[in-house]
């Protein structure tokens, strides 16, 4: 069989801007950061006070009480976003396409809330630990729901490569439904992060910021951890348009690496050679690519190295290209994040409408690249690159083509 | 000005504890270059001194340390300002 080409047909989101992706792009696409003080938690339990927190999201207003039991938050969020996809491609999970059907998801940490309270019950009340603790934890739970929810019965599995996680997810079912492994594929991440021993975890790392995420600036202080799911609904281009579905843009090319060098330091080389990689199997060439959604964690380490990896890539093109980190507005959502920066690329590339680096203060001149500072631009672009570099080295990237 | 004995060798034994090296290896005037304590060892051993210490070391402040002796001489700056505050 040819290699089919594949279409986006279903977004579905849970953001700090709401339960929806009309919520989410509207925020991204306005330049306003959804960062905020924190309110999971208790105050002053960390030393950075902000967030990016899906604070809107009421489990009561999509599960069943005893529903919510059994899942925790990551996964509650895979399943509201995966509702959403669906409904909006239009697809029905009929008999003859639910084996031929996939779901590929990517979360870093799974249930870690669920396992902190349970351990915390352990360790500091002396108490026993619910037996519904496993099944919420485990990093498949939400894949597994919405196979369960919707009747899908084909592969279904769950990848956790910390900040790439749903990158490497998207691209894996993107392979699935281009060689015509399967039909149909649900694709995407969650993350919910916000449990306080996982988040003093984070403090102790030292990369978040202690005020806002100021990708690609002189002045930057770390990451905002945030929290949602993305899930894409995607099918080959031709059965998409033979049944009039909605077609938001294709997933072209998918390019993965593994810089072999530090736990937490990135690696030029390792960034570029997963773009070069993405790149020739999409079949196009640097010049083509018009925007890039950076991996942009407004780290002292990721920005510069990031940049330099685009320049070792496009050359001289590196100049024309648009490049922006969203993350500044819908935080850092970890295994969620290459999700949600794929539905803002797909949303961008469909609109003419590119969103910026939010809170962008001050140039660096080791980012010296067209970071569309605070203010979105319309431009008409036909490819983009969305770029997730995970801790661990582990790189993945994906290509997007406008519809 | 050289640093208070007991507390620089208190911080070398942290050292030579968290990065697995012997303690007659580690002294005041090496940078952590010398001492292969990259960024992620760096923490690591931050979080160790504070501990070790009961002090609290800002962000700022972390990021900007590089050898043996600024390491030691920030440690006296915080204790003085804890002794002080109590």
């Amino acid at each position: 069989m040819n290699p089919r080409r594949v279409a986006v047909t279903g977004i579905g989101v849970v953001s700090a801007f709401g339960d929806t992706f009309g919520e989410f792009w509207t925020g991204v696409a306005s330049g306003v950061s959804a960062i905020r003080p924190m309110t999971l938690v208790p105050e002053g339990s960390v030393r950075f006070p902000n967030a990016a927190e899906a604070s809107h999201f009421d489990p009561a207003n999509h599960f069943e009480a005893k529903q919510i039991d059994f899942l925790d938050r990551f996964a509650q969020f895979a399943v509201v976003a995966a509702r959403e996809a669906i409904q909006a491609s239009g697809l029905k999970i009929v008999p003859e396409i639910a084996p031929r059907t996939a779901i590929v998801t990517g979360s870093s940490a799974g249930g870690q809330a669920t396992k902190d309270e349970g351990f915390h019950h352990l360790y500091a009340l002396n108490q026993r630990v619910s037996p519904l603790t496993i099944p919420r934890v485990m990093a498949n739970a939400g894949a597994s729901q919405i196979s369960k929810e919707f009747g899908i019965t084909g592969p279904a599995y769950t990848v956790s490569t910390a900040c790439s996680s749903a990158n490497h997810a998207i691209g894996q079912a993107f392979w699935m439904v281009r060689n015509g492994v399967v039909d149909v594929a649900l694709a995407g991440g969650s993350e919910a992060p916000f449990s306080v021993g996982f988040l003093k975890s984070w403090e102790a790392l030292r990369v978040v910021s202690p005020d806002t995420c100021r990708p690609f600036s002189r002045d930057r202080h770390g990451l905002i951890l945030g929290e949602g799911a993305g899930i894409l609904v995607l099918e080959p281009l031709d059965a998409a348009r033979a049944r009039g579905a909605p077609v938001w843009g294709e997933i072209a090319g998918f390019g993965m690496s593994s810089d072999a060098h530090h736990l937490t330091q990135p690696l030029a080389d390792g960034a570029a050679q997963a773009m070069r990689a993405a790149l020739a199997d999409a079949g196009t060439h640097p010049e083509a690519i018009g925007y890039i959604n950076a991996h942009g964690t407004g780290t002292p380490s990721n920005d510069p190295t990031e940049c330099q990896a685009i320049r070792m890539v496009f050359g001289t093109h590196a100049d024309k290209l648009l490049v922006s980190s969203t993350k500044s507005m819908h935080g850092h959502a970890l295994g969620a994040a290459g999700a949600l920066e794929a539905a803002a690329t797909l949303a961008a590339l469909r609109g003419g409408m590119i969103p910026p680096t939010a809170n962008f203060t001050d140039p660096d001149p080791a980012c010296d690249l067209d970071v569309v500072p605070n203010h979105s631009r319309c431009a008409e672009i036909e490819w983009a690159l969305s770029n997730s570099f995970a801790f661990g080295g582990l790189n993945a990237v994906l290509v997007f083509r406008r519809p | 000005m050289q640093p208070e004995p007991e507390l620089a060798s208190r911080v070398v034994a942290v050292i030579a504890k968290t990065q697995k090296i012997p303690a007659e290896s580690v002294t005041i005037d090496k940078t952590f270059a010398e001492l292969n304590i990259d960024s992620l060892d760096g923490i690591n051993l931050l979080f160790a001194v504070e501990s070790e210490f009961d002090i609290d070391i800002p962000d700022d402040a972390a990021s900007k340390i590089r050898s043996v002796r600024e390491m030691v001489e920030g440690i006296e700056k915080l204790l003085a300002a804890k002794a002080a505050a109590s």
